[in-house]
């Protein structure tokens, strides 16, 4: 019961996306093309934020951490010199 | 500004003085100036009071519709290369004409945006225009259904009807496309007697008595003083505006005129300015510079400037600012051309059109011009003013003079049309159609905004738009529709604007409250189901109106 009412849910859905980009006056092999074309630059996305985007993160948070460590051992620095 | 001219227009004369003191004391009895009036009321009896005229709503969508519109336009688009590319290099038949080999290097024929297209873009969903009835155009009618093998390339007939289709579409505003034998005992009548064929021109051996008894009748229904009827709706603008203007002429016509008139502009070979959709600043600078500069080159004062305006626009439903055109008509000394197509007899208290609605005399407007298509169920166009206007054009327009006279059946049903909405004919039918054209279009229209759908034009126009705007919707819309067993008319690029593709309904005064309610309800279900619903002033929620109460006050 839920799984068809989600079935039809998903359907509409995919209505709604051929209807809004257009798609829906296509014939089906350019239906087919369009799709393709679509979910494999959603997957580059994807595979590419899975790649890099940890990485990123900790250099940035490593840059940001090192900048506020090193403020107090500055300032000790100076203040040990007369 | 009146005063101050008598005053000068006494001063050589001996016996001005007395005169002076006299017009003196007459133009300041009533204590204030005579100014010009904007708008004088004809009939005088007090009972068609001078209309305020409702604002045109033209709302605008949601920034996110205009993004979308434009994406789904720019993917069809680019398909439509790829296609294109597909069918230079070979792979795929070209179903649409092509120039033959031995033409190739001469100037593409087929390489315009137009034809490009409507190779891609028009064909892809064409099985939603020219679908075959097979019954007359009435409330309701029966489709045949088609279907296509190769995507709208070709068509065939399945042999089946749909029947009972209710019909949104057709300009049937008052209900005459019917074949009720009782009304129609006079045109049968006249078929007998005169055939159906005229075999002439008015202007030879076509001029019938019928002709004659229905241009009086015109006249009379219009409240003028003469009328001409012609065969042909869009031959009577494009035939006879070149008979009322040529070169050295000015003609200011409105951003959205119809075909009709702006090729009879161009026929005629007069200079043509466009001003503003129904704007009044607009028109009234371009008047005024074009009697201080006069024609382009030699700076001569132009022979006639003539205002060319419609009753009702057709793709936005809007009126027209009447009383406003008429006063800067006045005040520039312009004529005014008035195409009330579509509303006459569909607006105004009595059906006699714009002139009525605003309670202004139809002897201001100087060419009148209408036609017999839409309110009165034939065919055909009349122009009507002026008895000189009227007789200069019987002789001087190319329609009068070589077209063929219209055919006899449809001049009886265009009478028996009229003397019904006049109440000539003894009964009340004519006028119960008006109101309930009325009733119908007020109904429609409050309940589409109350819902949240985007409708363009005027509260009391019978012609109600209902904006669309994505490509894909468009054909989405009327194929549903036509499942539901509704016929739609769906408009896009080449008569509105790219980003504005629409539904057109035509209210008639034949359509009953159910058949208003069911249309209601589809758009409802159509609305939610793919996702319509634009407006951004949605009204509350209201409970149903009774028409009479259906539960006891007291119990």
């Amino acid at each position: 019961m839920d799984m068809k009412s989600m079935r039809e849910y998903v359907c509409w859905l995919y209505y709604q996306y051929l209807l809004i980009t257009g798609i829906y006056v296509l014939e089906p092999w350019e239906k087919s093309i369009f799709n393709t074309v679509l979910c494999t630059m959603v997957a580059m996305v994807i595979y590419t934020s899975y790649v890099f985007v940890p990485i990123h993160v900790r250099l940035a948070l490593e840059f940001f951490s090192e900048l506020v460590r090193g403020q107090p051992e500055s300032t000790v620095a100076l203040m040990n010199s007369p | 500004m009146i005063r101050t001219d008598e005053h000068h227009s006494c001063k050589g004369t001996p016996m001005c003085h007395s005169d002076q003191k006299q017009l003196q004391s007459n133009s300041m009895k009533n204590g204030y100036h005579k100014k010009e009036k904007v708008q004088k009321n004809g009939k005088g009896d007090g009972f068609h009071q001078p209309r305020v005229r409702g604002e045109d709503s033209f709302e605008e969508a949601p920034m996110y519709v205009a993004v979308l519109t434009y994406m789904g336009y720019g993917i069809v688009i680019l398909f439509g290369y790829f296609r294109d590319f597909l069918r230079a290099v070979g792979f795929e038949k070209c179903h649409q004409a092509q120039e033959r080999e031995e033409q190739k290097d001469f100037v593409p024929l087929y390489q315009d945006f137009e034809n490009f297209y409507k190779r891609n873009l028009y064909t892809r969903v064409r099985d939603n225009w020219n679908r075959p009835i097979c019954s007359l155009p009435g409330p309701v009618f029966d489709v045949m259904e088609r279907v296509s093998d190769d995507y709208n390339w070709t068509f065939r007939l399945t042999g089946r009807t749909i029947e009972n289709v209710i019909n949104m579409g057709s300009y049937n505003y008052l209900g005459f496309a019917e074949n009720n034998v009782d009304f129609l005992k006079t045109v049968a009548e006249e078929t007998r007697q005169y055939g159906v064929g005229v075999c002439s021109t008015r202007q030879e051996l076509g001029n019938l008595s019928t002709h004659e008894k229905l241009e009086r009748l015109v006249a009379e229904f219009l409240g003028v003083e003469s009328a001409m009827a012609f065969g042909m709706g869009f031959a009577t603008n494009s035939m006879n505006i070149p008979a009322l203007v040529g070169k050295g002429c000015l003609i200011l016509s409105d951003e959205l005129n119809h075909t009709s008139l702006i090729l009879g502009a161009r026929l005629s070979g007069a200079t043509i300015r466009v001003f503003k959709h129904n704007n009044m600043q607009s028109l009234e600078k371009m008047l005024k510079d074009a009697i201080c500069s006069g024609q382009p080159r030699t700076h001569r004062a132009w022979k006639k400037i003539l205002i060319m305006v419609e009753g009702i626009y057709s793709m936005e439903g809007s009126l027209v600012r009447l009383p406003e055109i008429l006063a800067l008509k006045k005040k520039y000394k312009a004529y005014l051309y008035l195409d009330e197509a579509h509303s006459i007899g569909a607006v105004g208290p009595t059906g006699r059109g714009v002139t009525e609605y605003f309670g202004v005399d139809p002897n201001e407007v100087d060419v009148l011009m209408g036609t017999f298509t839409k309110s009165f169920g034939a065919a055909g166009g009349y122009i009507a003013g002026k008895k000189e206007l009227v007789d200069y054009l019987r002789s001087h327009s190319h329609s009068a003079v070589y077209a063929t006279a219209m055919s006899p059946p449809v001049v009886e049903q265009i009478i028996r049309a009229i003397k019904c909405i006049m109440g000539v004919d003894g009964t009340t039918e004519g006028q119960r159609r008006v109101r309930q054209l009325a009733e119908n279009t007020r109904y429609l229209r409050s309940r589409l905004k109350e819902m949240g759908f985007i409708i363009y034009g005027n509260q009391d126009s019978p012609v109600v738009p209902l904006l669309l705007y994505l490509p894909g919707k468009v054909g989405a819309f009327s194929r549903a529709m036509l499942k539901r067993k509704i016929g739609v008319v769906v408009v896009g690029f080449p008569a509105t604007p790219i980003t504005e593709a629409r539904a057109r309904f035509c209210v008639s005064a034949a359509h009953t409250r159910e058949m208003l309610d069911k249309v209601l309800q589809s758009l409802d279900e159509l609305g939610d189901d793919i996702k319509l619903k634009f407006s951004r002033h949605r009204s509350s929620y209201r409970p149903e109106l009774y028409d009479e109460t259906d539960f006891e006050l007291d119990s």
